[in-house]
């Protein structure tokens, strides 16, 4: 091997409940995989860990096959371009490289539906998954109150790490109506361990048919209006968490040629893409929880080693947590008074500083683009694209490499590393 | 141990990310955008660039990078 | 009587061609297909480029045109005269740059000659060591896209109207769908689109790459350019690159060239983009360890000698070309629209239109 290139049978993108549960059945079959994720340490969104925050007990005995040879774990690794079929150009800290692979399974996972609201851009304001992902990263909290609004069971898992660091929350509001709310928490008892968050749901404070309308604040966040019943009052907090669900992470599909499905990535038998020996797994084939991502990565684990019958006899479960994904999408059904909170001066664009009324003119994500610069920020379209399709319906481009932000040094490593024309 | 924010000496506890690290600075600031806003870190899981800020002489996310032993950290504008 | 145009294509091309037919008196229809060309690909610089003196009359009459427009230009253009520099590695490119310098003073376009000390001055960013530079002051960047909407927007009596065409035939345009338009004067000025309506124009298609940094203010502040960038854009085979980058009004670099014939293949190619970039590495150093955001590609409609087709077309009247720029859209459209209205009214042109005839390539065809 040389610097720039790595070599290894199955490659697995994500060290989430998918990604884990796939490379733990690598693992099993003493294939060499290797793990490679873009945050520091293991466990995605769902197992997020850090100091204080111990990772959960299903996570543990997940999160130690990352240390057992022959498995490998690349932590802060991004995926920049995918050359060639079976070659990803990557890059860590230090250095770019290419990453040979004979199977790959995606376990991309999924990120939040960040919606513009007059003053989602000042400091003190983040995603609901956000605000759990920074505590546990560390960030404190103590004394602070905070509202916790938007879509979907995270808000729950939100306050909950909120309070834990040692914050009040003032507030939860959900923007899916109570009747849908409740089908939600009286289906729960179906599925194991769900339960509790039945009881969560009916908290005093958790406010079902409401949401945040407007972020109040100078420099930082003050107060946030909310309406409750048609009716708008001012709640003084310090942090606002607010995120409307989740939404898959498809790019690396996309750019593989992996076929989507509903903004997800379209799976078959033994989660198969519609790739050659590409994978995926878990929520970037649609949203459903750490179970059923683990029950999906583990039937790609078995697969990609060869294992069917065994990945077979997981079809009940995976049945089972499929149905309560259907569940969890049809209950909290975005409200459409949502994609109207904006104002015409509400930035849409948080990298280029680009406002709902400059891009609302256009007739298409490729023509606003062009003229008025949203998306042609760092974030690449990923938080405004998405919220462009939820407010306009307009598809978003096909993804180029770079992938993410990377150094151009990476993308020079292709020229020079023994693979390419020169 | 100790960072440098914008050259200001910062103690912060061990193992936290750098996002993490800039409320212990007084501001949770990381950037200016490009009409002068104060932003945060936003969506915490390195999709929305808001904490990108020069680490170490690299522009990288303030959300997935932990903190180190003398680690200058400059807000990027 | 008004005089009735179409303008086929909403490019910077087509858009300075529908301002200087509107400023004419015309009422004018421009017809895009909203795909997008080489205008919303490209880098969009105002450069004098001298190879042979009919390039040099073109580009040098254009950025003099810019220069009047200059003013009104909305800030959203982007217009920024920041001057080229024409970098010199070694001393027989420094002798190139002076036998440079002595073609564009015969023309009226002022350079200085800088020398190894003063370039470092100037761009620290670049790596040590280098000859020297060219500086050519008159020379800009704008954003074209923005250029060529402000175009349409401020002239009187020009309306766009989104449209694909399926067939021009004269005065007459069809389009899809079956309709049928016909004006007094007709302009193809699709870029390489227009190959699709008249297959024998003589053009071929030339993919570009870029690749554009996040923000990084005040690292470079020129238009950047190797002397060897004429070298590459004059290739008439296989894949070339050259050194060429500028710093955008946002900070963001902007980083080019590569030159390959004959592939519609729109996707960014890893070896191409990495061939390029290791050139300005070389030129930047520095530029290794900025975050690169985007990379895309773009097609430039190249004739066979490099000059645009400009006037009527030989075999059918009332149809007019205003194609073949290449790389040079954005600098000479102004030049190319006002050449092309004194031929169409019959006034005569301020430069030789004749190194432009789209009658050149062929004996009886414009192919």
């Amino acid at each position: 091997m040389n610097d720039w290139v790595d070599h290894c049978d199955l490659l697995i993108v994500g060290a989430g409940p998918a990604g884990l549960s796939a490379a733990q059945a690598a693992a099993e079959a003493g294939v060499a995989a290797v793990v490679l994720d873009d945050n520091p340490r293991p466990g995605g969104q769902v197992w997020r860990h850090g100091p204080g925050f111990a990772p959960p007990r299903p996570a543990r005995p997940l999160l130690s096959t990352l240390a057992r040879p022959p498995l490998r774990y690349l932590p802060g690794t991004r995926i920049v371009d995918a050359p060639e079929p079976g070659v990803l150009l990557v890059e860590d800290e230090q250095r770019g490289w290419l990453l040979r692979y004979r199977q790959l399974i995606l376990c991309c996972g999924a990120r939040e539906l960040l919606l513009p609201f007059p003053g989602w851009t000042l400091p003190g304001v983040t995603g609901v998954g956000a605000l759990q992902a920074l505590v546990k990263g560390g960030m404190p909290l103590r004394g602070e109150r905070v509202v916790v609004a938007g879509s979907g069971p995270l808000l729950l898992a939100s306050a909950a790490t909120a309070r834990q660091a040692g914050a009040t929350v003032v507030g939860m509001f959900e923007q899916a109506p109570l009747s849908q709310v409740r089908r939600f928490a009286l289906n729960l008892w179906r599925w194991p361990g769900k339960a509790a968050q039945a009881a969560a749901l009916a908290r005093r404070g958790y406010r079902p048919g409401a949401w945040v309308v407007e972020a109040l604040g100078t420099d930082a966040l003050q107060a946030v209006r909310v309406q409750t019943n048609g009716r708008v009052r001012t709640l003084v907090c310090d942090r606002l968490a607010c995120a409307f669900g989740l939404v898959a992470n498809t790019e690396l599909a996309s750019m593989l040629g992996c076929q989507l499905s509903a903004g997800t990535v379209a799976v078959g038998a033994g989660q198969r893409t519609s790739v050659e020996g590409v994978y995926a797994a878990g929520e970037c084939t649609g949203v459903g929880g750490n179970e059923l991502a683990r029950v999906e990565g583990r039937i790609a684990g078995l697969t990609a080693t060869g294992r069917h019958a065994e990945a077979a006899a997981l079809a009940g479960r995976h049945r089972r947590w499929q149905a309560f994904a259907r569940q969890l999408q049809a209950s909290f059904e975005l409200n459409p008074a949502i994609a109207q909170l904006a104002r015409p001066d509400t930035l849409l664009c948080r990298c280029e500083d680009v406002s709902v009324a400059e891009v609302a003119g256009h007739t298409g994500w490729a023509q606003a683009k062009l003229h008025t610069r949203c998306g042609m920020g760092a974030c690449q379209g990923r938080v405004c694209g998405t919220a462009a399709r939820a407010l306009f319906g307009w598809g978003p481009g096909n993804p180029r490499a770079p992938l993410v932000p990377a150094r151009v040094a990476t993308l020079g490593v292709y020229g020079t590393g023994g693979t390419g024309d020169d | 141990m100790i960072i440098y924010l914008d050259q200001h000496a910062v103690e912060v506890p061990g193992g936290i990310t750098v996002a993490a690290a800039l409320a212990y600075a007084g501001s949770s600031a990381s950037r200016r955008s490009c009409t002068g806003q104060h932003r945060a870190p936003f969506c915490g899981m390195g999709v929305c660039q808001e904490c990108r800020m020069q680490i170490d002489g690299q522009r990288r996310l303030a959300c997935q990078t932990l903190c180190r032993p003398g680690m200058q950290v400059e807000r990027s504008g | 009587m008004t005089t009735q145009a179409i303008v086929i294509g909403a490019g910077i091309v087509g858009a300075a061609c529908a301002a200087a037919l509107a400023q004419r008196g015309a009422k004018v229809l421009v017809l895009d297909d909203g795909r997008g060309g080489a205008t919303g690909a490209g880098m969009g610089h105002l450069v004098a480029m001298d190879d042979n003196p009919a390039e040099l009359a073109l580009t040098h009459y254009s950025l003099g045109l810019w220069q009047g427009l200059r003013a009104q230009l909305p800030e959203r253009c982007a217009y920024r005269g920041c001057g080229t520099l024409w970098l010199a590695a070694d001393e027989q490119e420094m002798a190139l740059a002076m036998g440079k310098q002595a073609l564009l003073a015969e023309q009226g376009v002022a350079s200085e000659a800088l020398g190894t000390q003063r370039l470092a001055q100037l761009e620290p960013m670049l790596r040590a060591g280098l000859a020297g530079a060219l500086k050519v002051p008159g020379d800009a960047i704008v954003y074209a896209p923005a250029a060529a909407a402000w175009l349409l927007q401020q002239a009187a009596g020009v309306t766009l109207r989104p449209a694909t065409v399926q067939a021009v035939q004269g005065r007459q345009v069809t389009l899809q769908g079956g309709e049928r338009l016909a004006a007094d004067i007709v302009v193809l000025a699709n870029g390489f689109g227009a190959k699709a309506l008249l297959p024998a124009l003589a053009l071929r298609p030339k993919k570009g790459h870029l690749l554009i940094t996040d923000r990084y203010p005040g690292r470079v502040s020129h238009q950047l350019v190797e002397l060897g960038y004429a070298a590459s854009a004059h290739h008439s085979e296989g894949t070339s690159v050259a050194f060429n980058v500028q710093a955008r009004p946002t900070g963001q670099l902007l980083v080019g060239s590569s030159r390959q014939f004959d592939t519609l293949e729109t996707r960014v190619e890893p070896a191409v983009l990495a061939r390029m970039l290791a050139r300005a590495v070389a030129y930047l150093p520095a530029l290794a360890g900025l975050n690169a955001i985007r990379a895309w590609t773009g097609f430039r409609a190249a004739t066979p000698d490099g000059l645009p087709m400009l006037g009527e077309h030989p075999e059918q009247p009332g149809l007019w070309l205003a194609l073949g720029h290449e790389g040079l859209g954005v600098t000479t459209a102004p030049g190319s629209a006002q050449l092309l209205c004194a031929l169409m009214f019959g006034n005569a042109p301020l430069i030789d239109a004749r190194p432009y005839a789209p009658g050149r390539f062929a004996e009886g065809q414009a192919a």
